[in-house]
């Protein structure tokens, strides 16, 4: 074992730290009357050109087409994160749409898109699950008809995160109304600026409003906009979701979250004395801690074994309960620690899940939303079937299989 | 950055697991852990010739010379196994002689214990449930009089390590005069525990001082975290294959959510913890100033980790769980062991954060 990065990584890691002492932040000179927007941007394009963001996606889409390795995207995040430079821009178009385009898409669709959904240019949402399909997300029945070149779309999609804000959707809807569940469904692109849409806010517990309902009524959308042939939606589908399932059971949180409860505990008050004081308190925190380092040595170790070609075992298919048994953990001390705090409704800045908490108020936001990511993505119970079917290698649920078996 | 086992690593562990398959079959493991001493002869001797006693021995003094790592992926290929046996008293006796012992006394014995013509233990616990080295209260000197507890698998050995007070190591051997050893019927039948009571007996101490014995703790606690990762997983697989097997209602079991998800979750719970005692193990040899945090915390997490999991796995035995005849409870008791053996989850959890910033 050998937990330094070697002399290759650290001499990449002096480059990149170069390039942001030379470029983060920016001069003042060179800011004079820019948004702040447009000087995050212009600093974006400049790391691209110097190969550290977009490295994953070809020059001809408006990357820098690096060969992939983990180690040097580890460091240029670590080194990133140490300045507060600006990072890729994040979100589900560059997070899920792009991958999946890149390995299913039509060449002019890669050329349509990618450039510009990778720069924020192109906002994105995601139309799976509907109000009858969530983890059963193949029995979906919003339907797409071919009407001369367009595809007529009718039905409803809900947890659609960003749909107020996005250009486009990224589509499953039933095409071949006659084929099996699973081959009947196809994956299409739809612009979302376009009557046949109506977007509504779906207020969550928090009193925040993070996903909408999209009501699709003949919205249209052009034939030729359709990732994967006719009945493949399904399959491409599954590109996408496990690059949201590895998008959100990072390690990488964690020591922010673990400074926040100490901060938390140091404040708050228990028999007189601060929390921090307490035996219970304290081994709270270690008990946490455990579950943290865990995580976080199981990443070094999943890290080595996709540097040397290696699959990582079970413990790949448990990184997004993991991360999210945590996220409860964390969130369910910070509401002992909070005491009346936990009586207080969240304020009305900080409805959605944002940076680490600081005030009561926040901690019950973020108390909610350790809720809410335990469902986002693929439930948690959705989850321990993946770990116990896959990975344990025991029986598959008798009904799924019915279903199964006719699309396998 | 590499974080994984290397090739020689996977191979000892593996060669480890072949042996106990070969040699320990379930009945035999039960014949021992219901026997009189908790031992086999022979499985020990087959060890022995594998290297494993005195695997982390330096060189020039006949061992292989190996690091706490390596030790402790064996410890999880024995846990496994169910190996019953001196190795776990063994390894802390030779790391104590390694860390703290005099060149003369390093001279005298690890040649032995390296290839196994002497066995080796340690005696750190005192009534109380005093275990750490700044804890102790038995008098050192040219003799000993007093009382030490919990000693792992005494009457197997010929030398034992013994704590005493101000955290000094001394050696006594088993042959001296005044000393004698009792079974305390320990819960774990494959590695008994006595109460070794010392009356004017000649001692011999050893140069190390507070901290020596202090990492002798934490290597004992990094085998001990091992031990549990490998019970709880043992434990994980035998409810798997009891799910696969066991039919109701006219399917096998583990087409049950409720129990599938049961198992799912025990699997999650203790997979990513094999990471804490690697890097426990790494820290003892590679990291010094986060050693002892790190050792206390594989100890405390995965020992608790594995004894919720020994519960679940009764629970999902059903009735069958809760019998003798049953081997669950066999990794049950080991894990019972490595959570209370040098102090519970939660006085190292005092302590971890006692060496917290905050």
């Amino acid at each position: 074992m050998d937990l330094s990065y070697g002399q290759e990584y650290e001499d990449f890691r002096n480059e990149v730290r170069a390039f942001l002492d030379a470029n983060w932040p920016p001069k003042e000179s060179a800011t004079d009357g820019k948004s702040l927007g447009d000087i995050a941007n212009e600093f974006r394009e400049k790391a691209v050109d110097h190969g550290y963001l977009l490295r994953n996606i070809p020059k001809k889409y408006g990357g820098c087409e690096q060969s992939p390795d983990s180690m040097k995207a580890a460091v240029i995040t670590e080194e990133f994160r140490k300045v507060h430079a600006p990072q890729s821009f994040g979100g589900i178009g560059p997070m899920m749409l792009v991958p999946t385009l890149l390995e299913r898409g039509e060449e002019w669709q890669k050329e349509k898109f990618v450039a510009k959904s990778v720069r924020g240019e192109y906002q994105w949402c995601q139309g799976y699950s509907e109000p009858g399909s969530g983890s059963d997300l193949a029995s979906l029945k919003t339907r797409a008809d071919l009407v001369g070149d367009e595809w007529v779309i009718n039905g409803q999609k809900i947890w659609t995160t960003t749909a107020r804000e996005a250009d486009f959707m990224f589509c499953l809807c039933r095409t071949e109304p006659d084929a099996p569940k699973h081959g009947g469904i196809s994956y299409l692109l739809i612009p979302m600026d376009q009557p046949g849409i109506e977007v509504r806010p779906l207020k969550q517990m928090t009193g925040g409003a993070d996903f909408n309902e999209v009501f699709l009524t003949d919205a249209k959308t052009p034939k030729d906009w359709i990732v994967g042939k006719r009945g493949e939606g399904w399959l491409v589908s599954r590109t996408t979701l496990k690059h949201e399932r590895n998008g959100i059971g990072g390690a990488g949180r964690n020591d922010v979250m673990l400074a926040g409860l100490v901060s938390l505990a140091t404040n708050a008050v228990r028999n007189g004395k601060p929390a921090i004081e307490d035996a219970e308190v304290r081994r709270q925190l270690v008990f946490i801690e455990g579950y943290m380092k865990s995580h976080e040595y199981s990443s070094f170790y999943q890290l080595t074994r996709d540097v040397n070609g290696k699959e990582p075992g079970r413990l790949g298919l448990m990184n997004k309960i993991v991360g999210t048994n945590i996220s409860h953990h964390v969130a369910r001390f910070a509401l002992d620690l909070l005491g009346d705090g936990g009586l207080l409704d969240p304020s009305a800045d900080d409805r959605s899940l944002g940076r680490v908490p600081g005030e009561a108020r926040q901690w019950v936001t973020q108390y909610m939303y350790s809720l809410g990511i335990a469902v986002a993505g693929g439930t948690a119970n959705i989850q321990r079937n993946v770990v116990g079917e896959r990975g344990l290698g025991l029986p598959r649920d008798t009904f799924a299989n019915a279903d199964r078996s006719a699309k396998q | 950055m590499n974080f994984d086992l290397s090739e020689e690593q996977e191979l000892l562990q593996e060669t480890v697991k072949q042996l106990l398959a070969n040699e320990l079959p379930a009945t035999h493991l039960r014949e021992i852990f219901e026997g009189d001493t908790g031992h086999d002869p022979a499985l020990w001797k087959g060890l022995v010739e594998m290297g494993i006693a005195g695997l982390i021995v330096p060189e020039e003094y006949g061992g292989a010379d190996l690091e706490l790592l390596d030790l402790a992926v064996c410890a999880e290929a024995l846990g496994w196994g169910g190996a019953p046996g001196p190795f776990f008293g063994h390894s802390v006796a030779c790391i104590a002689l390694e860390l703290a012992g005099s060149e003369a006394q390093k001279k005298s014995w690890l040649p032995r214990l390296a290839t196994g013509d002497a066995v080796g233990t340690f005696a750190f616990g005192e009534a109380g449930g005093l275990w750490n080295p700044s804890e102790w209260t038995l008098v050192g000197g040219d003799t000993l009089t007093g009382v030490k507890l919990n000693v792992p698998t005494a009457s197997l050995a010929d030398l034992l390590v013994v704590g005493v007070a101000g955290g000094g190591l001394v050696l006594v051997e088993r042959s001296a005069s005044g000393i004698s050893v009792e079974d305390m019927q320990g819960v774990d039948r494959s590695r008994r525990i006595d109460s070794v009571t010392f009356e004017n007996t000649p001692c011999e101490a050893m140069p190390g001082d507070l901290a020596a014995a202090n990492r002798v703790r934490d290597a004992a606690l990094i085998l001990l975290a091992a031990d549990a990762f490998a019970a709880a997983s043992k434990l994980v697989d035998m409810c798997v294959e009891y799910a696969k097997t066991r039919e109701q209602f006219g399917v096998t079991i583990g087409h049950f959510q409720g129990l599938k998800h049961q198992l799912a979750n025990m699997a999650i719970d203790i997979e990513p913890s094999r990471a804490l005692y690697w890097y426990a193990a790494h820290a003892f040899d590679h990291i010094p100033e986060e050693s002892e945090r790190s050792a206390a915390l594989a100890k405390s997490h995965i020992s608790d980790r594995a004894m919720e999991i020994g519960r679940d796995s009764v629970e999902a035995h059903g009735g069958i769980g809760f019998t003798w005849e049953c081997d669950v409870q066999l990794w049950f008791k080991r894990a019972m062991f490595d959570r209370a053996f040098l102090g519970t989850p939660s006085l190292h959890r005092d302590r971890i954060a006692q060496m917290s910033d905050w």
